[in-house]
């Protein structure tokens, strides 16, 4: 693996490989000495052009578990605020010859512009409303410590799809793994031709109870006066998972943050079947994991070539 | 009521004999090998192969070569003025000329746009020293494209403005169409519309579709397209006025128009090469370069309901829509990157590779198409036929070429077939009697 730019590039074989490193950090996360040496004397980069907590927190904290230097650049108070291109970032923080660079960036494709820009490894930490491939294995390590196997397990996907990269990324993953998949939500929260990524698409909750698992998203308040919803009130009516509507033994995953009393309720936040707070702890331990894949794994393992299989975007290509 | 008018730089008018070509015009009702002679920048005679007096004429061998009426493009981007890093008319022409053009239109979205008489009168100016092909403005339908109040018309006909259009933006408020309409009847010149209701294309990038589900990125729906055809049809039905629909994406799109056709509306329209040729599942590469523009690549089926538009009629002519950017423009993620592709310089290399070899489209069709949109704007078509001014594109249909492999004539490289392999590639064009264009490596060719 070269880089990791989306869920769609990699195998369930690679996707396990991952999730099999990542247990082998949970195991380092239990001693008293939680670092090591792995990556020392190189850099990390991560270039965050939106706003997070969780996953640069996590991709930096990763970073320093295994004893990398660690640069953070925050769009904010860069010299992107100064109007400098994405690409002119890329060639200046490649002066510092780095192993791996980490970007957030609030438009599809530009993890993988910077791959072909740069001669570090990039990780796709979030790019528009296109793919965000470490919290989908994020949440598949999570799952996959509850249910043993995802095979055949049913998974509802709830809430604003259209605006959500995590649940492009999840719905590719979870499939991958051998899920049966459904969305739900507000027609206009759903996007046209979805189906094609192999899902059901429902606009009420009356099925949720076939559900395995339930993963909600996160309902932007801005998209109220997008008039995609009429209002909070009716789309939490209409859409928020509760304690009525969400069973016993069905599992309850967000990506975060969460907004409480809009698509989830208070209780079934803090409830035994939440996997929330797990999700956090896995991002670590997962992160650490694809940092070690791509830096350190070694030229030994036959890893394929990376990229989502469209080959590099400004690269002469062939007419489908 | 003037007509518009086209300029280009003065010349030598040509004199020449292309022996043996294999000369096509459906128009004209010509088919066959002929010697073609140019005389002062006319077409003299065709005569038998190999039997055109040659005297005093250069001689060029055209034997397995194809000469067409040289085509005509009424929808380019020249950039003229204020964008001159991404096209002036030099290179612009020149583009047209490589891609056997002898005649283009140029819209009114420069910077500022072309909105005032001298505006019109500066550029025909710039054109008269800088054009190797016909080139003919058009002026904005309403000042400086705000949509708001209209341009002084009469006097930008006056100027020679070939006709009017906001492309780049649709005209928003129905009422002012109206009025431009009304104010059509008194001063003549089609109005070329960009067809999209700005509040259903809102922040889209694409077409909406699975692709789009699939990258999340928003899309522009193909209603968008066809609920504004819809509405201006209707308009120019009922004030009797001439519109032309320009690059026509969606399926609903055609329909409307063959309904408006069929109802009797002066409606025509322009259909693109890359809509003809690609769809939206390119845009799975997120490359801004080749696959971002406005309208968008749609599904196939609007692909194939464009290819029967344009075989029924209902299409009337095929247009490039050239619209260069400079490199900073496209370099960035794709939602950020201009709208636009290039075309003149592989229009009929593209179509001929994408349409005619596999048997979707007739040759003289296809030709006929690309010489056709002269006529929504009132401008003289190019004709074989003896008598006719000198406009042809000799082209070798069974040369390959990779797009791009020697740069363009063009100022931007932003072409959505870089990289392609074609089949097709004009060796030679006349432009208003004189060469406009002359492949290099085929003028070493040339044999007396």
């Amino acid at each position: 693996m070269r880089h990791l730019l989306s869920i769609e590039q990699l195998s369930k074989a690679e996707i396990e490989a991952i999730l099999d490193r990542a247990e082998s950090f949970a195991e380092v996360g239990r001693r008293d000495i939680k670092k090591v040496p792995t990556l020392r004397g190189r850099t990390v980069v991560t270039l965050f052009y939106e706003s997070s907590t969780r996953t640069s927190s996590s991709f930096e904290l990763a970073a320093k578990r295994l004893s990398a230097d660690l640069v953070s650049v925050k769009a904010a108070g860069s010299s992107v605020d100064k109007g400098e291109s994405l690409k002119d970032t890329v060639a200046t923080l490649s002066a510092y010859e780095p192993a791996a660079i980490v970007i957030r960036h609030p438009h599809a494709g530009a993890a993988q512009l910077v791959a072909e820009w740069a001669d570090a490894a990039v990780v796709n930490a979030g790019d528009g409303k296109h793919e965000h491939p470490s919290q989908a294995l994020l949440d598949v390590y999570t799952l996959r410590r509850r249910l043993d196997s995802l095979e055949g397990k049913r998974i509802w996907i709830v809430g604003d799809v259209l605006h959500s990269r995590v649940a492009r990324s999840n719905l590719i993953a979870f499939k991958a793994m051998g899920a049966e998949l459904t969305v739900c939500g507000p027609p206009a929260l759903i996007p046209r031709g979805l189906e094609e990524l192999g899902c059901e698409v429902e606009h009420s909750l009356d099925r949720l109870r076939e559900a395995d698992v339930v993963y909600a998203l996160r309902l932007q308040r801005e998209r109220m006066a997008e008039s995609f919803v009429p209002s909070l009130r009716e789309y939490a009516a209409h859409f928020q998972i509760d304690s009525r509507r969400l069973g016993r033994r069905q599992l309850l995953m967000h990506p975060g943050p969460v907004n409480r009393g809009v698509e989830l309720s208070g209780e079934v936040i803090d409830s035994p079947q939440s996997l929330i707070a797990e999700q956090v702890a896995s991002g670590l331990v997962v992160r650490m994991a694809i940092l070690y894949e791509l830096l350190a794994a070694g030229d030994d393992e036959s890893a394929p070539a990376a990229g989502n299989g469209a080959g590099r975007p400004t690269a002469i290509g062939q007419p489908a | 009521m003037s007509a518009g008018q086209l300029e280009m730089r003065s010349g030598e008018n040509a004199d020449l004999v292309l022996r043996g070509a294999a000369v096509l015009d459906p128009v004209a009702g010509i088919e066959g090998n002929h010697d073609v002679v140019i005389r002062d920048g006319s077409i003299a005679e065709l005569a038998a192969p190999g039997s055109a007096d040659a005297s005093g004429l250069e001689e060029i061998d055209a034997t397995g070569l194809h000469a067409f009426p040289a085509f005509f493009d009424p929808h380019v981007h020249l950039r003229t003025p204020g964008q001159e890093h991404k096209e002036d008319i030099e290179t612009g022409s020149r583009s047209a000329a490589a891609g056997g053009y002898c005649g283009v239109l140029a819209m009114a979205n420069t910077d500022p746009p072309v909105s005032t008489p001298a505006d019109v009168e500066a550029l025909r100016e710039n054109a008269r020293s800088a054009a190797s092909v016909k080139v003919g403005f058009l002026a904005t339908v309403t000042a400086g494209m705000k949509g708001e109040e209209l341009t002084e018309m009469a006097s930008l006909r006056d100027a020679g403005a070939v006709g009017f259009s906001d492309d780049g933006l649709p005209v928003r408020s129905a009422l002012v169409l109206r009025r431009a309409l009304q104010y059509q009847r008194l001063c003549g010149g089609t109005i070329a519309l960009h067809e999209e209701d700005p509040e259903l294309s809102g922040s889209g990038v694409m077409h909406e579709g699975p692709v789009s589900a699939v990258l999340g990125l928003d899309g522009i729906p193909s209603v968008s397209e066809s609920t504004a055809i819809a509405r201006d049809a209707a308009l120019a039905g009922y004030e009797g006025g001439r519109i032309h629909v320009q690059h026509l994406s969606a399926a609903e799109s055609v329909e409307v128009v063959r309904r408006a056709k069929e109802a009797g509306v002066r409606i025509s329209c322009e259909a693109s090469p890359h809509h003809l040729c690609l769809t939206d599942e390119e845009v799975r590469s997120l490359d801004p370069h080749r696959f971002k523009m406005n309208p968008p690549l749609r599904s196939e089926a609007d692909r194939q309901a464009l290819i029967d538009g344009l075989r029924d009629g209902t299409i009337d002519c095929v247009a490039t829509d050239h619209a260069p950017h400079a490199a900073e423009e496209k370099e960035v993620p794709f939602e950020q990157a201009a709208m636009g592709v290039t075309g003149l310089e592989t229009a009929f290399a593209a179509l001929h590779t994408e349409l005619v070899l596999p048997g979707v489209l007739d040759l003289g069709l296809v030709i006929e198409r690309m010489s056709a949109g002269t006529a929504p704007f009132d401008v003289e078509r190019s004709s074989l036929a003896p008598g006719s001014e000198a406009n042809i594109a000799l082209c070798d249909l069974s040369a390959e070429w990779t797009v791009g492999e020697n740069g363009y004539e063009s100022r931007s490289s932003n072409s959505w077939c870089a990289g392609r392999k074609l089949t097709g590639q004009v060796v030679l064009t006349l432009a208003g009697g004189q060469v406009a264009f002359r492949l290099r490596s085929f003028s070493m060719g040339v044999a007396a």
